[in-house]
């Protein structure tokens, strides 16, 4: 029998090859796991996402060295971005380009400066206390991507940071992200996961932190596509100061766990974040969004719109908290999340969390969980398209009505055929969608 | 072309068709009027097989075939059309997407071989100049945003592609302005020809101004309680329809 997932978790990290100046983090995020209660039902965090698998499975075999022949898993046709790449949370030197007009340099090539700079920002977006794989993500820590803008820089080029699972046997891997942009600037970021085809089930931990300064504007894509075999604990911890802005598109296929926090704190007046975002779970996956947007201050915006198409015997969370403190007056938020069931074994679990304090916000919030509109295929059907072929276009259209709102172009064709072909068995069925 | 003989059918087990009779040989516009509440949209939907319309009694052959067996794409990909009082929006799927996919499943059934995209894309641009409507509502989501008359004029580009036998237009003139109806009339005109049915349903007379029918029946609680030439319309216009209403008693 093996040991339960956060004994081993602890065990292992003490193989993990340390580097000096993250030591005191290091130590501090396993002390704080190793104390932190081990989530059960009755946890409200975790009510809905059990992780008994993790202990059914070996998963802290050191992450593999492996070598990839080309880019063929991850290139994005037509987009032209700068590229670093990571496989099984190592960095690969040969698939990354040399990146011009800005900082953005792994951990393990960080200067004196950047490595302070790193230090400084890790963990300003949460509390590891409150957040149990930040905590493991902190014992691990060892390598991730600084990007910094400077005061005004324009970065126009995206910058792709693509993690790739390969591996034989299982293991958990770990990365941190940290990214900062100062006052007025602006860059797009796109968090791209995939993972080999033939792959063991192991677990990926990857926590990206954004602080944006006054006046910038981050464009942000987490493309979580790896096979449904893999596991994944992470998220994105956002800082806005004043009339900083944050757009994000966030799609995740099921995983065997995939648990995804997005937690967006707004902390200057004029702050604004928009989040899209997709979960496609089928067969026995699961997927968990815990989103929760903290208004501090007055005058700030957010809108948050979240869809989800559940097939076979799937499962999956959202969670959607919107906390508008007590001096966070004049705050404007909305929250969507709209749901399809594909089969009636399929399940959502969807909570939208209000919390409001302050008497004089407008606040929105709906979910809903529904099925295919009949009155729609119906009217597909009229026009001699079969009942298959109706289901599967509705079902696009569902979650294509958010990808064209993706202003990557290339993202939005790369997403578009994984999307039309998610829920087919046969493949004429998309053949007008692709 | 389309034999109807004591139709009778119910909607959440309420009866509406109550033994319809209508016979309808190729070429001939018939309209169907009369007061709301008649069965009127009913007849549609039943003639296309939409689920919850459950046929109790009676038969349609469609050109010799059991058109009650069939299910709704088999209707239509067999040449049966309905053009829909209120068209259904259905954003994230393009119209070019939508209109390419019903096209290509009607010729597959006639054993016709499908489009090629360019081919199609310059059949459809053709239809959308046809019944004046910009070229960019190809690429915008099936009638998302469209007004009520864009709508209309999407609904006879795609009876233009789609080429039927049979044309069921429900309640086609509701929401039009006259120019807006005159663009969708000359559209349904301009597909008139001696092979090709129209059922044309209608509360007012307006319509029928435009599309002018070679007879007009009058539909009311579940039957057709009188037939006649076009001039039995305007007799409707002037009177109403209760006088017919109580004749039907």
């Amino acid at each position: 029998m093996s040991l339960a997932f956060n004994e081993q978790a602890v065990a292992s990290l003490k193989n993990l090859p340390a580097a000096p100046w993250l030591e005191n983090i290091r130590a501090s995020g396993a002390q704080v796991f190793s104390v932190t209660p081990w989530p059960n039902r009755k946890t409200e965090n975790w009510k809905y996402t059990s992780l008994f698998a993790l202990d059914q499975q070996a998963y802290h075999g050191a992450a593999p060295q492996v070598n990839l022949a080309d880019d063929q898993l991850f290139a994005i046709a037509g987009l032209d971005a700068q590229r670093l790449v990571f496989v099984n949370g190592h960095f690969n030197a040969a698939l990354s380009d040399k990146i011009d007009g800005l900082v953005c340099v792994p951990f393990s090539q960080a200067n004196a400066e950047q490595q302070a700079l790193i230090a400084q920002k890790l963990n300003g977006t949460f509390k590891q206390e409150q957040h149990l794989f930040g905590a493991l993500n902190n014992a691990a820590l060892q390598e991730g991507v600084l990007i910094h803008l400077t005061k005004n820089q324009v970065c126009k080029k995206p910058v792709q940071i693509v993690h790739v699972q390969s591996a034989d046997a299982g293991f958990s891997s770990y990365a941190r992200h940290v990214i900062v942009l100062e006052q007025h600037s602006e860059a797009t970021v796109l968090e791209h996961f995939v993972s080999a085809a033939k792959i063991a089930e192991n677990i990926h931990n990857q926590l990206t932190e954004v602080f944006v300064g006054e006046g910038a504007k981050l464009n942000h894509y987490r493309l979580h596509l790896e096979s449904g075999s893999q596991s994944h604990f992470g998220g994105v911890h956002v800082n806005l100061a004043a009339n900083a802005v944050f757009n994000s598109f966030q799609l995740a296929l099921g995983g065997k766990i995939k648990r995804i926090d997005v937690v967006v704190n707004h902390q200057g007046s004029g702050a604004h974040s928009e989040i899209n975002g997709v979960y496609l779970p089928k067969e026995k996956q699961h997927i968990d969004f815990h989103t929760c947007i903290e208004h501090a201050v007055p005058h700030c915006t957010s809108n948050e719109v979240f869809r989800g198409i559940i097939a076979d015997q799937a499962k999956a969370v959202f969670n959607g908290r919107i906390h508008i403190h007590k001096h966070a007056q004049k705050t404007a938020a909305e929250l969507s999340n709209k749901n399809l069931l594909l089969s009636n074994q399929a399940e959502i679990n969807t909570k939208p969390e209000l919390e409001i304090y302050a008497d004089d916000v407008r606040c929105a919030h709906g979910a809903t969980i529904a099925q295919l509109d009949e009155k729609a295929r119906f009217y597909l059907q009229s026009r001699g398209i079969s009942r298959q072929e109706a289901e599967v276009m509705l079902s696009f259209g569902f979650i294509n009505e958010l990808i064209d709102g993706i202003e990557l172009e290339p993202v939005a064709q790369l997403l578009r055929p994984i999307l039309a072909k998610q829920f087919i068995s046969d493949e004429r069925l998309a053949r007008h969608l692709i | 072309m389309l034999s109807i003989k004591n139709l009778q059918a119910r909607v959440e087990e309420k009866d509406i068709i109550k033994g319809l009779n209508l016979d309808i040989k190729p070429g001939e516009v018939h309209a169907i009027m009369g007061p709301n509440g008649a069965g009127k949209s009913t007849l549609g939907n039943v003639l296309s097989g939409r689920e919850g319309y459950e046929v109790t009694g009676g038969e349609v052959l469609f050109d010799g075939k059991n058109l009650l067996e069939m299910s709704t794409e088999e209707r239509a990909r067999e040449g049966l059309f309905l053009a829909f009082q209120y068209p259904v929006e259905i954003p994230g799927v393009s119209n070019m997407e939508f209109l390419k996919a019903s096209v290509d499943a009607v010729r597959e059934h006639r054993g016709l071989p499908a489009y090629d995209s360019v081919t199609f894309l310059k059949l459809a641009r053709e239809k959308c100049k046809a019944v004046n409507l910009d070229q960019n509502f190809l690429k915008r989501g099936v009638n998302e945003g469209f007004s009520g008359g864009e709508k209309k004029r999407n609904e006879i580009m795609q009876m233009m592609l789609l080429e039927p036998k049979i044309c069921i237009l429900d309640e086609t003139d509701s929401g039009l302005d006259i120019d807006a109806l005159q663009v969708v009339a000359e559209g349904v005109n301009s597909q008139r020809s001696p092979e090709r049915s129209f059922i044309v349903v209608t509360h007012y007379q307006r319509l029928l101004d435009y599309i002018v029918p070679d007879y007009v029946h009058v539909l009311a609680n579940g039957r057709i309680v009188k037939s006649g030439g076009k001039e039995l319309a305007l007799e409707l216009e002037e009177k109403g329809y209760s006088w017919i209403e109580q004749e039907g008693k």
